[in-house]
């Protein structure tokens, strides 16, 4: 019933790295993904910047048959999920085809995909849309296509919290393997750098301006001032311990704790249920905050959310505390993507010893947060804690740990 | 923690043919069908113009003025849906941690009605590439991402526990009150508000399910056009609506002397990594998932009093299903009644699991079988019990549910009630 859960595969995609590899050494030394809108011309709308996953050609490593009938967030989860299993030393067609299911986080689905067919559906009459129209844009899409590209018969899912949603499809994925099944692809990936998508983030009032990309996106910073959205994500590949052990699989760590909470509702007068999130998860990991090596925040870089999230961790760890970084300062923020990307990073911090910097930034000094900044900080490091925030007041923290001998 | 239960002690509905609880079962328990032609918007270049419409006016619903404007239509029908099974629990919330109590809501296309009409305004008709910002509603960021669903339950109920949106296509609603229980069992939860809402019937959704020729074109007989498991059925009918639990731990439900409906006493999901559309004649995946729900509920299949079903009323859905049932409950299979509610209240994608689970628990309440409306025409592939026209008083204590969707999810619940002990 409490089977421990690792991760022994990841696949990544995102603005700084294609692949895990890549994007390690980009995060480590504080190279940016984040550039001017390249996939549409962005010069009628205050932003005009984003982490676009750079080099990505899905003819390069997806069968022409699929192109059609995906979105690019779908075209990435495929290869990121392809990458993941490989990484893990997994031949799907070696495996009961019910002891592997598929989790993703999914935020505003294949949305470029949906601006096509919306677009022919009202220039052209409702026979120009597209067959593929009735999933290649819904949530579950993701899910679906990786189940059915690999064979995955087992429980399957898919979770929308916003950019908290990663997590909580992480956290599904272990209460899975806690419920038997030996082995989940999880994680998220999202892709809505398109005019529509960009007209509907604008709306949330979250987003940055400008068009400086060292200025743009500054969490924690007396300059926050939003976000700059990007795309891409991490698929992981969750195991049960034995599991895992039992074939000599590679072990990046465990998904040892997990917590979600919602903010209160305007005007109650409560505290924002971020500390309580971050609680809950150290409790069910069972670890103390001095036992917390690195903090992965949200890092909303909105000066009021900003504040929320410095304070909870103070709260927890006391100021100055622990090591705090936000790596999503070089990518942006990528929705869906975003949660499953940082656990990577945490996980891939445990592998090395290195916590990422938060790039362009100065702590706000009220914070009292020991804000990792301009240079990689080495450290040995056995357990993180990564913070997600959905708009709306979606909370969710996971506590990852080193394999344990 | 293991011996952690999860029961229903509170049921809000509004669905095709009435607002809330007993207008919905007046509805199914009689047989009639609340089909028609759409009214929504002109379908005259639509391939099939027929749809389960809600007459539903949110500001006599309760909503305010304000939760009008910045949800959309499924977003509001979820949190009418919430109230009505909040009041119906008698549960005070307000007396609870609000960290215990969280919620989980289905939908499989979220916002789809709100972002179809505002698509079309931003982009001036289809007429813009780079879609004008300026003509942007203020909360359109509220139908990009559909847990602002789960966002609203939560405000309308004061909720700050796990909070999410499960979509998983047309296995939605019962996958989300499956999570639901989930997080009550292991601890996560003492009390969940778990349902599901979809409001899908828009001009885009008619679009695409007409390209693969999904919904039905029998549009001169709208009311006889929801067909499942009859021999000239030829499509679904595009439904809408949503209905809400209270779902509790069940000790904490019997101290507090609620009214327990039902304990959800198996779940479970699979997936038949087959085709995003298609499925195996076999029902292979969901007489697996069947199997794994009964066997969580410690249920031998002859026990199943009444059986569910998906029924959507396409070809290969009602086939398939009928294989599943045959395959997972042997030959229970031909002796317990199976029905399709969707023959009346249409194919709510995402809500309907979540309406269906709600016809399950009234059908336990009332023992009564809600019957196949228009099911005429055998099919020699469709050979169980469905219950054909009219509702069968049957003693009915132990429910298999089941939904089915795009994406290959294939999900199963059993509901249990009292007469079997759970109380």
């Amino acid at each position: 019933m409490n089977a421990r859960t690792v991760v022994t595969g990841m696949g990544i995609a995102a603005p700084n790295g294609l692949g895990a590899e890549d994007f390690w050494t980009a995060t480590r030394n504080g190279r940016s993904g984040i550039g001017p809108v390249s996939r549409f011309d962005p010069a009628q709308y205050p932003l005009r910047l984003a982490g676009e996953v750079p080099g990505f050609v899905a003819e390069d490593h997806l069968p022409g048959r699929l192109l059609p009938q995906t979105d690019r967030m779908t075209r990435l989860a495929l290869v990121a999920a392809d990458w993941a299993l490989t990484d893990a030393g997994i031949t799907p067609d070696e495996v009961p085809a019910f002891d592997m299911g598929v989790v993703t986080s999914s935020s505003s689905g294949g949305f470029e995909f949906g601006q096509g067919e919306l677009q022919k559906l009202w220039s052209k009459g409702s026979r120009y849309v597209s067959a593929y129209q009735s999933f290649a844009w819904f949530y579950a899409v993701n899910s679906g296509q990786i189940s059915i590209r690999n064979g995955m018969k087992g429980p399957s899912s898919v979770l929308v919290s916003d950019q908290a949603g990663g997590l909580d499809a992480v956290a599904q994925a272990r209460r899975q393997i806690r419920k038997g099944t030996p082995m989940i692809v999880t994680g998220g990936v999202d892709a809505s750098i398109c005019p529509w998508g960009w007209v509907a983030q604008l709306a949330s009032g979250r987003l940055s301006t400008g068009d400086d990309p060292r200025r743009a996106y500054l969490p924690f910073d007396a300059h926050a001032h939003g976000h700059v959205p990007g795309e891409g994500g991490a698929i992981l590949l969750l195991e049960n311990v034995e599991n895992a052990r039992s074939r000599g699989a590679r072990i990046y760590g465990e998904i040892a704790g997990y917590a979600a909470t919602f903010d209160p509702r305007a005007g109650s007068g409560r505290e924002p249920g971020l500390r309580t999130a971050i609680e809950l998860a150290l409790a069910d990991a069972e670890v103390r905050p001095e036992d917390v090596d690195v903090i992965f925040a949200d890092a909303a870089a909105i000066p009021e959310m900003d504040r929320v999230e410095a304070e909870a961790i103070a709260a927890v760890f006391g100021p100055y505390g622990v090591p705090v970084t936000a790596p999503k300062s070089m990518t942006g923020r990528l929705y869906s993507g975003a949660a499953a990307l940082d656990l990577a990073s945490a996980l891939l911090s445990i592998s090395t010893g290195v916590i990422p910097p938060t790039t362009n930034v100065e702590a706000v000094p009220d914070y009292r947060l020991d804000l990792v900044t301009d240079e990689p900080r080495s450290t040995p490091i056995r357990t993180a804690l990564v913070v997600a925030r959905g708009h709306g007041g979606f909370n969710s923290a996971v506590v990852v740990q080193a394999p344990s001998d | 923690m293991n011996d952690r239960r999860a029961v229903i002690t509170g049921i809000g509905v509004i669905a095709p043919g009435g607002i809330g609880v007993k207008e919905f079962w007046s509805l199914l328990s009689e047989g009639r069908t609340a089909t028609r032609g759409i009214t929504f918007f002109d379908p005259s270049q639509f391939r099939s113009r027929v749809a389960a419409e809600i007459d539903f006016d949110p500001l006599a619903s309760g909503l305010g003025p304000q939760e009008v404007r910045r949800m959309d239509r499924a977003a509001q029908l979820a949190v009418v849906a919430a109230r009505e099974a909040v009041a119906d629990s008698g549960l005070e919330i307000d007396r609870l941690s609000p960290y215990r109590v969280g919620v989980t809501i289905g939908s499989a296309v979220g916002a789809t009605m709100g972002l179809d009409q505002e698509y079309r305004v931003v982009s001036d008709g289809g007429r813009l590439d780079l879609v004008d910002h300026g003509y942007a509603v203020p909360h359109l960021y509220n139908y990009l991402v559909p847990s602002s669903f789960a966002a609203e339950v939560a405000w309308a109920v004061d909720a700050q526990g796990p909070c999410t949106v499960v979509s998983t296509g047309c296995t939605s609603g019962l996958d989300a009150v499956g999570h639901a229980v989930e997080l009550i069992r292991e601890g996560s939860a003492d009390v969940m508000i778990a349902g599901a809402s979809d409001a899908p019937i828009s001009p885009i959704t008619m679009a695409c399910f007409d390209a693969i020729k999904a919904t039905t074109p029998l549009n001169d007989a709208p009311g006889e056009a929801s067909r499942p498991f009859d021999g000239t059925r030829n499509g679904f009918v595009l439904g809408e609506g949503s209905a809400v639990f209270i779902l509790e731990e069940r000790e904490a439900a019997k101290r507090r002397g609620a009214h327990i409906y039902a304990e959800v006493s198996g779940y479970a999901s699979r997936c038949n990594a087959f085709h995003m559309t298609g499925l195996r004649p076999d029902g292979v995946e969901m007489a697996e998932a069947i199997g794994v729900a009964l066997a969580e509920a410690g249920t031998a299949a002859a026990e199943i009093d009444y059986v569910n079903a998906h029924g959507s009323g396409t070809k290969q859905n009602d086939r398939h299903e009928t294989a599943a049932f045959k395959k997972s409950l042997g030959e229970h299979a031909y002796r317990v009644p199976v029905s399709s509610i969707k023959s009346m209240v249409g194919h709510s994608l995402g809500a309907i699991g979540s309406i269906e689970i709600a016809a399950s628990v009234l059908a336990m309440e009332n023992n009564v079988v809600p019957p196949t409306a228009n099911l005429h025409t055998p099919d020699p592939e469709c050979d169980l019990d469905y219950v054909p026209l009219t509702a069968r008083e049957w003693p009915t204590d132990t429910v298999l549910t089941v939904g089915s969707g795009f994406g290959g999810f294939q999900s199963a619940m059993v509901l249990t009630g009292e007469k079997r002990g759970t109380r």
